[in-house]
């Protein structure tokens, strides 16, 4: 039996595949060789700048986190991508069955699901200068801004998923609790919240995706503080780096590496996650 | 009756909280927004009122054209070119390969990276290897960022880059729905190929077509971040997306009030565009 899968196996495809992954691998091939080298080394034949570094030293790396004050901006993207994707869960998920559960029945519930969820088409571009001047007013441009916004802009698309996924709950379940006397916040929290688990990991890696790799909403928003996420330090340094490309590889590798790192280990869950939240 | 008041109470203290941060957060910003396109706001200062002044002006101005001419053609364009890559790149992932699951987890790569650090790096690659590899092959070695007739090409690969991995995804879980018997029915009626792939496959994938035209068409009509690291609109302001010129002029231009006219035409479009999509293919799908 193995043996017939393995006759069965379609080379053609399977190499033409392989050689595909060049124009994936090409880009992040050259930003690692340029990201070692020194600029004596960066000739201008394309062979000078695309052969391997003359030795794999990370001196550009060290320059990079110190110019772009690296661990600062991680911690920040870091912070900002965690704290939202926490909140998220807790009210996405909560405000998601009190109205997954009602809308058919009650008006109020039915009218606060599609207001919630028309929210998907507002685009940033046209909340951006209002709220710029409205989280400055309030005083919060800063992180915490910045997260209440992406708290904000998710809930459509999370809202939809968590209501979506409540039709696969019996409200039997519910009622068996009721009936030993258990709160409605009591059910939701013990019995509900755990169910919805597959919904929450697909809504972390979607909200933490999205979080994580933003430059516009830090950018306009906290601007004026000096605080960097991640992505942001990239643009704000630009100038730093100069004609450096070396430096400037180097920082961007080092943008890039965390997500990477974090890819390699949860790429089943990441996978399920984008095809979960893009299908329903 | 005392049970249940209690339970209605717990859903409105659910909802109604969280409500009101969307509507501070969403609502509310939309609503100062469109208020401000009817003043002439600078971004400060002192204002004054001037009725549909920056909407006539906006129809009447060249680099507003420009910008939603550039933003359609590149929305367009990309989804076209994105979802023919990813169809045919879905069709080979779930075809009977080797090292099925390695192969579809490396082509996923680009979707998780941040659009602005692959832009730096397309940015470089553009301006300084491909002009090298031209030049070597005989061609003008001159970059595709620094033609007004090219510079949206390389801005359509770099988007393009990234969302095919997305895609692909997609239209792999569309194919993996797709059951074995209806290729083996199909065959017996001796659909085979590029029939069976019109016949068959396509149309029970549909949905999954429509989702990624929707998704495609909304990413790329919001692009910023590819505009901001290749090309800053240029040159010659050929590739200003709608969303870069808003940012650009609006908050730092001096001009809020006229941009926020921009941004509220700019939000109708969307939400026709985004209607008349699913309009459109949720009757195809019931003509199947």
């Amino acid at each position: 039996m193995k043996e017939k899968v393995n006759e069965r196996v379609n080379w053609p495809i399977t190499i033409l595949l392989i050689i595909g992954l060049i124009t994936v691998a090409f880009p992040l091939y050259m930003t690692i060789v340029i990201a070692f080298k020194q600029p004596s080394e960066m000739t201008n034949s394309i062979s000078g700048i695309l052969s391997l570094p003359k030795s794999w030293s990370l001196a550009n790396f060290a320059e990079a986190m110190r110019v772009t004050d690296f661990w600062r901006s991680l911690f920040n993207s870091f912070l900002i991508t965690v704290i939202t994707v926490v909140i998220s869960i807790l009210i996405h998920s909560m405000i998601g069955y009190a109205v997954g559960r009602n809308k058919a029945k009650n008006k109020f519930y039915n009218f606060s699901y599609l207001y919630i969820v028309s929210g998907m088409f507002v685009p940033f571009a046209i909340l951006m200068m209002p709220l710029v001047k409205q989280t400055a007013q309030m005083g919060i441009d800063n992180l915490v801004g910045v997260i209440l916004c992406y708290v904000v802009f998710y809930m459509p698309m999370n809202v939809l998923l968590y209501s979506g996924y409540l039709v696969n709950i019996p409200v039997a379940l519910e009622e068996a609790a009721r009936v030993d006397g258990a709160s409605t916040f009591r059910t939701y929290w013990s019995i509900i919240f755990p169910i919805m688990k597959p919904m929450h990991a697909t809504v972390a890696v979607l909200t933490a995706l999205g979080t994580w790799n933003d430059v516009m909403t830090p950018l306009v928003i906290m601007s004026g503080s000096g605080m960097n996420t991640l992505p942001l330090a990239q643009l704000t340094f630009q100038t730093q780096f100069g004609t450096n490309y070396n430096l400037a590889f180097a920082s961007y590798l080092l943008a890039l590496l965390p997500i990477l790192i974090f890819y390699i280990i949860c790429q089943k869950q990441i996978l399920n996650g984008v095809v979960n939240g893009a299908v329903k | 009756m005392k049970k249940m008041n209690d339970r209605e109470r717990t859903f409105l203290l659910m909802t109604i909280p969280i409500l009101i941060l969307f509507f501070l957060f969403n609502t509310l910003p939309l609503i100062k927004g469109a208020i401000y396109s009817f003043t002439n706001f600078k971004g400060y200062g002192t204002y004054n009122w001037v009725g549909f002044r920056n909407y006539i002006d906006l129809f009447q101005d060249g680099r507003v054209g420009r910008s939603y001419w550039f933003t359609f053609k590149l929305a367009l364009l990309s989804t076209i070119v994105v979802n023919v890559i990813s169809l045919i790149l879905a069709l080979g992932l779930n075809s009977k390969i080797k090292f099925k699951s390695a192969l579809r987890g490396l082509y996923f790569i680009p979707n998780i990276l941040g659009a602005l650090v692959v832009g730096y790096i397309f940015n470089y690659f553009f301006t300084y290897i491909l002009p090298a590899v031209i030049q070597m092959m005989g061609g003008e070695g001159t970059s595709m960022l620094a033609s007004t007739k090219w510079a949206w090409v390389a801005i359509m690969i770099v988007c393009a880059w990234q969302s095919i991995a997305m895609n692909t995804i997609i239209y792999i879980s569309g194919l993996q729905t797709v059951p074995e018997d209806v290729y083996e029915a199909g065959s017996i009626d001796g659909a085979t190929g590029w029939a069976q792939f019109k016949h068959l496959t396509f149309p029970l994938i549909l949905p999954f077509f429509s989702i990624n035209m929707v998704l495609c068409m909304k990413n790329f009509l919001m692009v910023f971040d590819q505009i901001m690291a290749l090309t800053k609109g240029g040159p010659a302001q050929s590739t200003e997306s709608i969303s870069y010129l808003i940012y650009n002029n609006g908050m730092s231009g001096g001009q809020f009030g006229f941009q926020s006219a921009n941004a509220v035409v700019f939000f109708i479009m969307i939400v026709v565009i985004s209607v008349a999509q699913m309009t459109f293919t949720s009757k195809r799908e019931e003509q199947l």
